[in-house]
């Protein structure tokens, strides 16, 4: 696979191998015409060979999905992964980006080493739904893809009808979420470049869970400290829906105490409930008005949409329930579920390293499957998350997570785990270095 | 005599089937355990380029059995380690260390 597959040319490399029978593909027009069955369930248990696994979503757990069932099945496997971007975007290390000491670039990398190191092939496309019981899915451009497993990674959603007016706010480019990394980050740099000295930046925090628990306190700290020698006039206003710093509290608020004081200000209970692009003002369910010069309102989040839509957002109608021990969902067969999707275990972030973790457990597990091998009855995840407080300086959080027989879930193991002590730059150092590895390890 | 023959000859082939599975089984399990490490050291331990973070594949299991306890221990200090080690038993560092030191050949292109 030397490039990027045309849409047309997969078609016809997987339709040829649809009508050869079992792990098999069928355009629309095939199966309209009856030209090729897809009536009944594939069968490819102890044959890895003629399997295949589609994937959706190519972000740090579905890249990752894709990369270790052909790594993990010696290359047999057929995976497929569907991703819309040309690109991998990197949300963790994006609000560097919003400080202005790093590119988009620079936390951007490709999808064709994954192709051409590991085979996987990767389709530029969307899901537009998904026959559990048949196991096909449909491409947006309408072609579908027939799969024995399919491994669903497509992050979260905004739940834009939570707040009153951000939808056309953000479809306008006035109120940004910046909260998928990509042209929105660029976008909120620029409105903060743009801001005259003395302005208010205000970011509103949904209420947990979310993605990526710290990103919110390390944004605003990236961006005092833009403003601290930019702009010193300036200000940045946390307004927090909820009751305290939902990660890394005690070091986030010691240096907004240390560097930032007077810059940044943090307000617990904040609930926003509405925007007004014509003020810039956000409106609370409790509290007064908030009036900024910029705007980046977060609505609270539920499962990618192609997950709530196909029945799988069965915890509070905003998270997928999973199987633990091989992420399948618990609402349908075949169909794994992994990353921020999720509904989590305890304790459990919905970070891009937990995704990758998850994303080998469940690639081990259908290797294992589609082997007819028994599940790894103990599997593990691990997760370390930076933050950058500036330019320079770090904080991280890890954990491991071991599965319980007894309760069927993943718990952290006792005594593991922790913080950084302090804010530190040899830590910005293992930060970049944790980037650099994570991203061979799930696109090269 | 003929048909007793090929039984045979079928039950050995099966045999030989079941313990080469479980062998690959294991492989998957042991590499599983070691991909918990890959995010930060690299897929089966190789470090990827420009990472300041060490390489674990090859490195010998007695050695990475001592750094692990000793992280485990607080004997050996560091940022995150000695908080990720805690989270591995003393079993799951020796099939770490053991599969770590005989590493899977590098990634076969498909």
């Amino acid at each position: 696979m030397m490039a990027m597959m045309k849409r047309r040319e997969l078609l016809k490399i997987l339709g040829a191998a649809g009508g050869a029978g079992l792990a098999g593909c069928v355009t629309r027009t095939d199966r309209d015409s009856g030209a090729v069955s897809v009536v009944g369930a594939m069968n490819a248990i102890g044959k890895p060979d003629a399997a295949r696994v589609l994937v959706v979503g190519g972000g740090y757990g579905g890249a990752t999905a894709a990369k270790y069932v052909r790594l993990l099945s010696q290359h047999k496997i057929e995976v497929v992964l569907v991703e819309p971007d040309a690109a991998f975007v990197s949300c963790p290390l994006s609000n560097l980006v919003l400080g202005g000491s790093r590119t988009i670039g620079d936390v951007t990398r490709p999808y064709t080493t994954l192709e051409k190191q590991q085979g996987v092939r990767v389709v530029r496309d969307m899901i537009a739904s998904i026959d559990a019981t048949q196991r096909i899915a449909v491409l947006a451009s309408g072609g579908e893809i027939r799969y024995d497993k399919l491994i669903l990674s497509p992050g979260v959603e905004m739940i834009w009808t939570e707040v009153t007016g951000l939808r056309a706010a953000n479809q306008q480019g006035r109120v940004l979420q910046a909260w998928k990394a990509g042209p929105e980050t660029t976008a909120l740099r620029r409105q903060l470049e743009a801001m005259p000295d003395g302005g208010v930046f205000a970011i509103a925090i949904p209420e947990a869970p979310y993605r990526c628990p710290p990103g919110p306190y390390e944004r605003a700290s990236i961006v005092a400290n833009y403003f601290k020698s930019a702009k010193p006039r300036s200000k940045v206003l946390i307004l927090d829906a909820n009751e305290d710093v939902t990660s890394k509290g005690p070091l986030f608020k010691r240096v907004w105490a240390e560097s930032y004081k007077g810059i940044l200000e943090y307000r617990p209970q904040h609930k926003a409930t509405g925007v007004d692009a014509a003020t810039n003002t956000i409106k609370f369910e409790i509290q007064d008005d908030v009036r900024a010069s910029v705007l980046n309102v977060l609505p609270p989040m539920r499962a990618g949409a192609i997950a709530v839509q196909t029945g799988l957002a069965n915890s509070n109608a905003r998270w997928c329930n999973v199987n633990w021990l091989n992420f399948e969902s618990t609402a349908a067969r075949h169909i794994h579920v992994i990353g921020d999707s999720i509904q989590i275990a305890s304790q459990m972030p919905k970070s891009g390293h937990m995704a990758n973790s998850q994303a080998k457990v469940t690639a081990a597990a259908i290797v294992a499957e589609l082997n007819g091998w028994e599940l790894d009855p103990a599997p593990m995840l691990t997760n370390t998350c930076y933050s950058f407080v500036d330019d320079q300086r770090t904080v991280h959080v890890a954990s491991v997570h071991a599965y319980s027989e007894v309760d069927k879930t993943f718990k952290p193991v006792p005594g593991s785990g922790g913080l950084s002590s302090a804010p530190n730059e040899l830590e910005a150092g293992y930060a970049w270095s944790w980037a650099r590895s994570i991203w061979a390890d799930m696109l090269a | 005599m003929r048909a007793a023959a090929r039984a045979s000859i079928a039950a050995a082939l099966l045999s030989v089937a079941a313990l080469a599975g479980a062998q690959d089984a294991a492989a998957l399990r042991a590499r599983s355990l070691v991909a918990t490490c890959a995010a930060c050291h690299g897929t089966d331990g190789r470090a990827a380029a420009g990472a300041v973070v060490p390489g674990l594949a090859g490195v010998p299991a007695a050695t990475l059995v001592e750094q692990m306890k000793a992280f485990k221990s607080g004997a050996r200090p560091g940022t995150v380690m000695p908080q990720l080690a805690k989270g591995y038993s003393d079993a799951q560092i020796e099939r770490l260390a053991a599969a770590l030191a005989q590493p899977t050949a590098s990634p076969a292109k498909p």
